[in-house]
């Protein structure tokens, strides 16, 4: 198999001097997938991801599910981000149930999306960090994410898989005194988290492993088609919340992070720096959020769309823009279903940032590409 | 504006006298449904007609919405359409590839969605380029005639995307530097798992 040719790599005559080695399925520096990588002493000679060791056919399960079924189960790619990964298919069913969402229940969706998109953040940076040998940063973040499921919970019920957000607005209204609490929270999480530069950040251990390791130029960052903190990193000012805002996002002031190095240090700060914005985002949605009022606009039973119809919709996830891409031809169910994810669209950059570093590198090459070994198979 | 409308105001008053009322009154109703449609959105109606300006009757614009524009274009004419839009109208990546099989039609449609990270104006476009592949009974992934050609040399990020087609769908994308399996077991022997006629146990 390694023999062919691999994708946009001219491979090496393979002699002697070239060592292939199996990283995954069960390594948990890999997560659950397999990379083969071949090695000339210490250094990568080629890397062939893949991905599919845990492929669930969401894709197809959903052809089987109507509007409503399908939600809790399109959530499970990325549990820790359930919202902002259901977000897009809710928002493209709007589209095909011509449905219009009330004013509190988008404000109600873009905390609830900007508090997932932290947790989700923390838990990548804990794995980040124990992979980096930095214990420190796995108990940390790992600890201080509770801040933020509780809050979850509050608000949904359920502390990581929300099933939150159903075309036409959220599930159920905030509880009473939410708004205090909310902001109580993340006030102190962007403390909490401003303390993990001194940490890790400005740590010349993490800052001598990570610089100029694994460099994507701007070039080919838009040619590799990759996105979000991967993007940002590589100097390309793009986050949908402000380039195609979704919701209440136009009515919000957002500062994209962006930082031209792209190399492995830059693609693990741009997440921590969209923490922090995100906090600004979620005081900003509190203050503007209408006080009262429906959030939610009821549906019958089995609704289904008129005619055949395409839709999709994409959002800015914690990984970067996540798209759905919904057929519609007049059945309570979805025709086909497509989820375009950010982990499988950054998985086709790892072979070229690997090529030529040290093996002791890749892990801090592979865990700064913000993947998610589940979502990226669906 | 206000003069207009008056004008117009007076006229239809000056009919309704002399003609039974009711004939005029639905007619400005049925009217304004039909103009509201037509009325695109100017920017998204600029980047369709520049496709239909060049390739003429080989490309279908199945709709224009705001910030989607869908072209649908045989299989013949697919490379030269994605070129023109990579060169000719600054998208310069792929977001997403979508296989959806119409066995009814006898025909898988591979649809492209297409972006632009480098022409801030185009940020909000998606071009949807969708096209079709002919379809087979029995398929041999990789033997039959479901074949298309493969976008990869136009669009580098297309590369996984349609390597995951190929597997899920069995059209195989002639050119593609790599056609192994992505997603699914390396022993897989069912037909191909997105098509309508590979079915779920119990469903």
């Amino acid at each position: 198999m390694m023999n062919e040719i691999m994708p946009g790599l001219a491979l090496q005559k393979v002699d002697e001097r070239i060592m292939t080695l199996n990283v995954g399925p069960q390594h948990p520096g890999s997560g659950h997938m397999r990379l083969v990588v071949q090695i000339d002493g210490d250094y990568i000679v080629a890397c062939d991801p893949d991905p599919g060791y845990v492929h669930r056919g969401e894709e197809k399960m959903a052809e089987y599910r109507n509007y409503i079924l399908n939600i809790p189960h399109l959530e499970r790619p990325v549990i820790h981000d359930s919202c902002n990964v259901l977000y897009p298919y809710v928002l493209g069913v709007e589209e095909i149930l011509g449905i219009e969402v009330p004013e509190r229940a988008k404000y109600v969706r873009v905390i609830a999306s900007e508090l997932n998109r932290c947790i989700y953040i923390m838990y990548w940076l804990a794995i980040y960090g124990i992979f980096l040998g930095h214990s420190t940063m796995f108990m940390w973040p790992a600890g201080d994410r509770e801040l933020l499921i509780d809050l979850m919970e509050k608000m949904t019920g359920a502390r990581v898989t929300h099933a939150h957000f159903v075309p036409g607005g959220v599930r159920n209204d905030l509880p009473p005194n939410f708004e205090d609490v909310c902001l109580r929270h993340v006030n102190y999480f962007e403390k909490r988290i401003k303390e993990y530069s001194a940490v890790f950040y400005d740590n010349p251990i993490l800052i001598a492993r990570t610089r100029d390791t694994g460099v994507l130029s701007r070039q080919d960052a838009i040619r590799l088609g990759t996105t979000g903190s991967v993007l940002r990193a590589s100097g390309v000012d793009y986050d949908l919340r402000k380039k195609e805002p979704y919701d209440a996002y136009d009515e919000l002031d957002i500062h994209t992070n962006v930082m031209k190095e792209g190399d492995s240090y830059a693609r693990s700060r741009i997440p921590w720096l969209d923490m922090m914005e995100s906090c600004n985002i979620i005081r900003q949605a509190l203050q503007k959020m209408p006080k009262s009022g429906s959030v939610r606009v009821k549906l019958k039973p089995n609704p289904k769309g008129k005619g055949d119809q395409t839709v999709y919709k994409r959002v800015e996830s914690g990984r970067g823009s996540l798209g759905c891409y919904v057929v519609s031809n007049g059945k309570p169910e979805p025709y086909r279903l497509k989820l375009s994810v950010p982990s499988f669209r950054n998985l086709i950059a790892l072979p070229y940032l690997l090529k030529g570093e040290k093996l002791g590198n890749m892990p801090s090459v592979y865990w700064s590409l913000n993947y998610w070994p589940v979502e990226a198979d669906r | 504006m206000s003069t207009n409308s008056d004008k117009s105001a007076t006229d239809v008053k000056s009919e309704e006298k002399p003609v039974p009322a009711a004939k005029p009154a639905p007619k400005p109703v049925a009217k304004k449904p039909e103009e509201i449609p037509v009325e695109l959105p100017a920017f998204e109606k600029g980047i369709s007609d520049k496709i239909v300006e060049k390739f003429g009757d080989k490309v279908e614009v199945a709709f224009v919405k705001e910030d989607r524009v869908r072209i649908n274009v045989s299989r013949e004419n697919v490379l030269d359409v994605a070129e023109f839009i990579r060169d000719g109208l600054n998208f310069d990546h792929v977001e997403s590839v979508t296989g959806v099989d119409f066995p009814q039609d006898k025909e898988i449609e591979v649809v492209y969605h297409i972006g632009s990270y480098s022409d801030s104006t185009l940020a909000r476009q998606i071009i949807v380029l969708a096209t079709r592949a002919q379809r087979e009974e029995n398929p041999i992934p990789g033997n039959d005639s479901t074949k298309l050609p493969t976008l990869r040399n136009i669009f580098y990020s297309v590369e996984f995307h349609e390597r995951e087609i190929f597997e899920m769908l069995g059209v195989y994308f002639d050119g593609h530097p790599d056609n192994r399996r992505l997603l699914l077991p390396e022993d897989w022997a069912d037909l191909p798992p997105l098509r309508k006629d590979f079915v779920l146990k119990g469903r």
